[in-house]
């Protein structure tokens, strides 16, 4: 099969208004007749959900949340993008375009991104308009703040919530849907396969996670809006729940995987404290507003930070980037942080954190200033390591936060089997080899609201659908399936609980898979993943029933998916010999350390096909062109 | 941080919503101080696990106090002894060698037992899809500049909007009551100018549904303030009473 990404014909300004024009219409009628599936109801599937069946159609939404207000989309903290140019300092569409394309290495697609630069604007109307309680300067107007990358101020926030405040939009527009018996919620439901009939997306299957009935939903288009696999490194920002199951059973059942290696580490985090640590956890990147990272400039020195004079100090972004400081690009500010500690300079007990210091912060606009700001960061802060971020400098060290890959996608959103969508961190389409901050909130959202209810018409209206029956064979199979995949693990009955093969799991992804990448490593990988792969499945035990609520059951199955998926990450890490963005191949970098790209070899997503459990995967190339923004070294001096 | 503990555990423990719960008694060597509240259970559950023993079930997700997941009742308060923190913020260094901790679910008739520690509060998503919204559709909206907002009467809308749906206040309250829950949303809608325009249906939907789920009335004890994980104020109740009031009057 030949990859198209279907990107409409004409200048990049008018391929959506074009492309709209073009895409055929489900008369508001016959829009009821159709039944959509969304998985996942966080910021990209709760605003699908309330959007589509505002325009009519029939929705079901299904998490494994117990409400969508719990989705992950909560803990995003700093902000949302959109080119409104209120502060007046030379935004524009196209300069958000082109600095996502920048910023992602010129591994995205660019009619996409133009895309979702240009319905970033709306998104804030919307969101207001929803009663989002955004930040707002004395004369009531909005306040917009600074991120990582870019060097106008064009993030909209809620204090350090923005991500709780948006999803509550979401949420809200949902349940008003959901209180006209336009959306059917189920919660508590992880979906454990994907139905494919007559070469289509018919359906999913869902276990019920209270009772542990598995259960099928049968309906005409399947939205997959079901998040990232950071958690794959066991440690990462990912809220616990996160996985890839349903992503994965979807690639299982035909749908490919795009860029899966292309792992975003985010350097503001909470370093590691004890063998213990179940996550870890995030400070919003806009703390480098204001907050200068440093280290000492001699090694292992050992002095409290307030001992160590100013000119001992190294506050090396600022160094480095003298024009974008402390607000490069998050793959550059993570690693330039490994490289600091890796050369003897890191900080704390571990030695692997670097300080992030207020004080002249605190000294040029008091404290008070900086606590409305981020006073719930400093707060969050203390709680963890019981330190005071005001009197001292924060210790932070990079963690793994999102993915940029995903189920690969076309210009609709729809991926390699025809009607399932993929939206939100569940798709690999816009950021390319590194995310900007503020930019995930943009994207889920785009995607929700003002995408798919355009491009599922136009599959909807194209298309004859056969009457499907939840009781049918491709159902019957689907549900066997999983039934057999549950009784598999269940039947194991070895020695060891899943978290201890998911923590050596991480460790494995990180050490060899994370930050830095090379070749030896990478093949070292493809041997350790398959043989842990095998030992989980000789030796997991779990405890409690299938036929009832059981934590450990849910967690066996996610992790199962996360050893596959592992394995093909490091294959496709492998297979991008060449640097970019967060992907860091240390066989390939600049003299000054950067990310060293090959155009000519790897202007490509790489799309993979599933070609069955322990069989090397198909790889497809979707060749990627830019004519407006011309690829070339980044460079953020 | 130096030197373990020995922490003993009470923990409920309860098959499913029809079965009768009781507690279990755990004594946990080796739990060091810096480990998260949630972290000492993943050891416990860890060492359950391998004895062949079921898993203790409690719901959490993000870990990092926003989500509104975690729900546990500990030692007799809602997310623990510390004032504006959430039970998975919760550290080990609060408690010392020796104690005693007691754990049981949220306890309130509208949220009825899962499993273990696992309460069901679907009765939330209800109110809210009875009336916690504006209601607007996608697109065709103003430009968000056109209606400018006093930062004042901002700050105080995400004051309550801060809100994290977790359930501490119902489980806090003698009463069982949902009133700062409700307060916070009809508070936050009712102080923005987009939501005026439906305030007085919202606060009589929001209600009805609020007493048709079974919460209880108020108790005026303020011990849903006390207990909330993100400090919501009593005088956003306050702010209920007056636009029920006012939706009734009028």
């Amino acid at each position: 099969m030949t990859l198209d990404p279907k990107i409409p014909a004409g200048p990049i300004e008018q391929k959506w208004d074009n492309h709209r024009f073009a895409m055929k219409l489900v008369n508001p009628a016959n829009k009821r007749k159709y039944h959509i599936i969304v998985v996942g109801t966080g910021l990209a599937g709760a605003s699908a959900a309330a959007s589509l069946a505002e325009l009519g159609y029939r929705v079901t939404a299904l998490s494994y949340h117990e409400s969508p207000r719990r989705a992950h989309s909560i803990s995003a903290q700093g902000g949302i993008n959109a080119p409104k140019n209120y502060p007046n300092d030379g935004d524009s569409v196209y300069r958000l375009f082109y600095d996502t394309v920048k910023g992602g290495d010129y591994r995205a697609r660019e009619a996409n991104v133009y895309r979702l630069s240009q319905v970033s604007n709306a998104i804030i109307d919307q969101c207001v308009a929803q009663g989002v309680p955004f930040a707002r300067e004395y004369g009531g107007l909005l306040d917009n703040r600074s991120f990582g990358g870019a060097q106008v101020s064009r993030t909209f926030y809620a204090r350090g919530q923005t991500g709780q405040q948006l999803l509550l939009g979401a949420y809200s527009a949902m349940m008003r849907q959901v209180g006209l018996g336009t959306v059917k919620f189920y919660e508590r439901r992880e979906m454990l396969d994907l139905v494919v009939a007559d070469g289509k997306a018919r359906g999913v299957i869902a276990r019920n996670m209270v009772d542990g009935r598995l259960e099928s939903y049968e309906g005409d288009a399947v939205i997959l809006a079901t998040g990232g696999y950071g958690n794959v490194f066991f440690l990462s920002t990912n809220a616990k729940m996160c996985n890839a199951t349903a992503t994965w059973r979807a690639h299982k059942r035909g749908a490919f995987f795009g860029n899966p290696c292309f792992t975003q580490i985010h350097p503001t985090c909470i370093p590691v404290a004890s063998e213990h640590q179940s996550k870890l956890t995030l400070m919003s990147e806009s703390l480098r507003n204001d907050g200068r990272i440093w280290v000492p400039k001699a090694k292992a020195d050992k002095r409290a930070p307030n001992q160590i004079p100013e000119e001992e100090r190294d506050y090396y972004l600022e160094r480095l980037y003298p024009s974008f400081g402390n607000l490069v690009p998050r793959d550059v500010a993570s690693r330039r942080a490994k490289e600091m500690c890796d050369k003897g300079h890191g900080v704390g007990t571990t030695g692997l954190a670097v300080y992030l210091d207020f004080s002249e912060t605190i000294k040029r606009n008091g404290q008070a200033w900086v606590a409305e700001k981020y006073g719930n960061l400093f707060d969050m802060y203390k709680q963890i390591t019981g330190e005071d971020g005001y009197e001292s400098p924060m210790r932070i060290y990079p963690a793994v936060h999102y993915t940029m890959g995903g189920l690969w996608v076309d210009y609709n959103l729809m991926g390699t089997i025809p009607g399932l969508f993929v939206l939100g961190e569940a798709n690999f389409s816009d950021h390319g080899a590194n995310r900007l901050g503020a930019s995930a909130l943009m994207q889920g959202l785009a995607d929700g609201y003002f995408i798919i209810p355009y491009t599922i018409g136009d599959y909807l209206a194209s298309n004859k659908f056969q009457k499907i029956d939840a009781a049918g064979p491709a159902f019957k199979e689907a549900e066997a399936s999983v039934a057999d995949l549950t009784k598999k693990l269940i039947a194991v009955r070895g020695k060891t609980p899943v978290d201890v093969f998911h923590k050596e799991l991480g460790r494995i992804m990180w050490e060899y898979c994370g930050m830095g990448r090379n070749a030896a490593g990478l093949k070292k990988a493809l041997e350790l993943i398959p043989a842990l792969r095998e030992r989980f499945w000789e030796d997991v035990l779990i405890t409690g029933s299938p036929d009832s609520f059981n934590q450990e059951l849910e967690k066996a199955h996610r992790l199962a998916d996360f050893l596959e998926l592992a394995e093909l990450m490091v294959r496709d890490a492998l297979l991008r010999d060449e640097s970019c963005g967060g992907h860091f191949r240390e066989e390939h970098q600049t003299e000054e350390g950067e990310a060293k790209r090959n155009d000519a070899k790897f202007s490509f997503v790489a799309a993979w096909e599933f070609a069955g459990t322990n069989r090397t995967p198909k790889l497809h190339k979707e060749p990627l062109k830019f004519d407006y923004v011309k690829p070339s070294q980044r460079s953020y001096k | 941080m130096s030197g373990t503990m020995t922490i003993t555990l009470n923990v409920w423990r309860q098959s499913d919503r029809n079965s009768k719960g009781r507690f279990a008694r755990y004594t946990l060597p080796n739990v060091s101080p810096d480990m998260s509240f949630l972290e000492m259970l993943d050891l416990l559950n860890l060492d359950l696990v391998r004895k062949g023993e079921e898993a203790i079930a409690f719901d959490h997700d993000c870990r990092e106090g926003i989500c509104g997941t975690c729900s546990l009742y500990i030692n007799g308060r809602a997310h623990g002894p510390l004032r504006g923190v959430t039970a998975c913020q919760l550290h080990m260094r609060t408690f010392h060698d020796g104690d005693s901790i007691t754990i049981e679910p949220w306890r309130a008739k509208p949220f009825p037992v899962i499993k273990d520690l696992v309460v069901d509060r679907s009765a939330f998503d209800r109110i809210m899809a009875a009336g916690g919204f504006v209601s607007v559709r996608t697109g065709g909206v103003p430009d968000a500049n056109t209606i400018p907002i006093p930062k004042p009467v901002a700050e105080e809308a995400m004051d309550a909007a801060a809100c994290i749906g977790c359930g501490a206040c119902v489980a806090a309250c003698k009463n069982g009551s949902a009133m700062l829950f409700v307060a916070a949303k009809v508070s936050q809608l009712a102080l923005l100018p987009q939501g005026h325009a439906e305030r007085q249906q919202r606060v009589e939907a929001m209600v009805a549904r609020m007493d048709a789920e079974g919460f209880g009335a108020c108790s005026n004890t303020y011990a849903c303030e006390a207990e909330c994980p993100k400090k919501i104020s009593v005088t956003h109740i306050a702010r209920l009473n007056s636009e029920y009031l006012r939706a009734k009057l009028i």
